[in-house]
């Protein structure tokens, strides 16, 4: 686990990330720890995941690139925010773990967790789902530079295979 | 919820605005929320350093939080709506977190979704947005009501330490539209070339 967050690290470092927006989740505990404590990024905890599309649009117009993490169920969230990066062509990077799609013990993940790369690309927004855990920080690259020098807005889906799945027990 | 009340205060949107930005600093940085907010900034005055949203309702405030963020040493300055306040009252306690001296928020007030036909917003009943942003944890909240309160209020809004919160209890009026220009992907890059340069990628 520890491995593949280190990579994903590496590469918002090299592309002078800043500002890294969250709504928390487990898959994400390590990333989000590791950029805390990095000086040169600024931490942003959010009540919900719009709020991070207006955010890093801001953060943008300032200069600042930026990150956003979240679960799937997160980007349901989003829909309209994303008028936002797409009207005015804002740069915008997001790191999902997916839930609903890989023994999945909650149903209620599931509705959103089968549509979530569906509604991406409804919003024409670009998508890569990895579910092999050594193509990640490859993937996360490869995301990050279309995103920044394109402007694009890309979102890595990091599937339940890698994170593992959640029971009642963990 | 009081339908009338708001057709009475004694403030004026359009010469609220104007009197926030004839005083404005030149490197101060607007963001105004969608709908009249948008108009009542333009009728100021169209300027580069303004970002007038025509959408993302909701989002004023966080984008203003990360304009905030990645410069520092700026005022920024987010006039939004009620309504669109409402939409994203979350908003304020991310901003309370980040705690951000330079950001202050000020809400024209008029209690009514202005865009749609005037309807009643959740403030022409008991919710208090400034309340709101004190519970959140803003230390500087005021809620203004007439002019002499606006104008001794003025330099703290300008050059204050924040985060700080305004709402402004202004006139239910339907004005004149006074529109910026109107394409996201300009309005971001005149913002960007009047902040960094001439290469507005970088």
């Amino acid at each position: 686990m520890t491995l593949w967050t280190n990579d994903i690290f590496q590469v918002l470092v090299n592309h002078q990330v800043r500002q890294v927006a969250y709504v928390p989740d487990a898959g994400h505990t390590h990333l989000i720890n590791r950029c805390g404590q990095y000086g040169e990024m600024v931490s942003v905890p959010l009540t919900t995941e719009e709020e991070g599309i207006a955010l890093l649009a801001g953060a943008w117009l300032g200069g600042d690139r930026g990150v956003l993490l979240m679960q799937s169920s997160g980007v349901g969230n989003c829909l309209n925010m994303f008028s936002l990066t797409r009207t005015c062509r804002m740069p915008l990077l997001m790191l999902v773990t997916m839930r609903g799609e890989w023994g999945e013990f909650n149903p209620w993940q599931v509705p959103m967790g089968q549509n979530t790369e569906k509604l991406l690309k409804a919003a024409d927004i670009l998508t890569f789902h990895v579910d092999e855990s050594n193509r990640l920080g490859e993937t996360t690259e490869a995301a990050a530079r279309m995103v920044f020098e394109g402007p694009a807005a890309a979102a890595v889906l990091i599937s339940q295979r890698i994170l593992g799945t959640k029971t009642f027990m963990e | 919820m009081d339908l009338d009340r708001s057709n009475h205060y004694s403030l004026r949107r359009r010469e609220v605005v104007k009197m926030l930005l004839d005083q404005r600093d030149s490197g101060m940085l607007i963001v105004a929320g969608l709908g009249a907010p948008t108009w009542d900034v333009t009728a100021a005055g169209d300027e580069p350093l303004n970002f007038p949203l025509w959408g993302a309702m909701g989002g004023a405030v966080s984008l203003g939080l990360g304009l905030a963020i990645a410069q520092p040493t700026r005022r920024i300055l987010v006039i939004t709506g009620d309504g669109e306040m409402l939409m994203g009252l979350g908003s304020l306690a991310t901003v309370s977190i980040q705690s951000p001296s330079n950001l202050a928020i000020f809400v024209l007030d008029n209690e009514r979704y202005g865009e749609t036909g005037m309807q009643a917003t959740h403030t022409a009943g008991n919710v208090d947005l400034a309340a709101v942003a004190r519970a959140t944890g803003f230390s500087e909240c005021h809620n203004i009501a007439d002019k002499k309160r606006l104008r001794s209020l003025l330099p703290q809004i300008q050059n204050g330490e924040g985060p700080l919160f305004f709402n402004v209890k202004v006139r239910a009026e339907i004005l004149p539209l006074v529109l910026p220009p109107k394409d996201g992907a300009f309005l971001k890059d005149r913002f960007r070339v009047a902040l960094f340069g001439s290469d507005p990628v970088r």
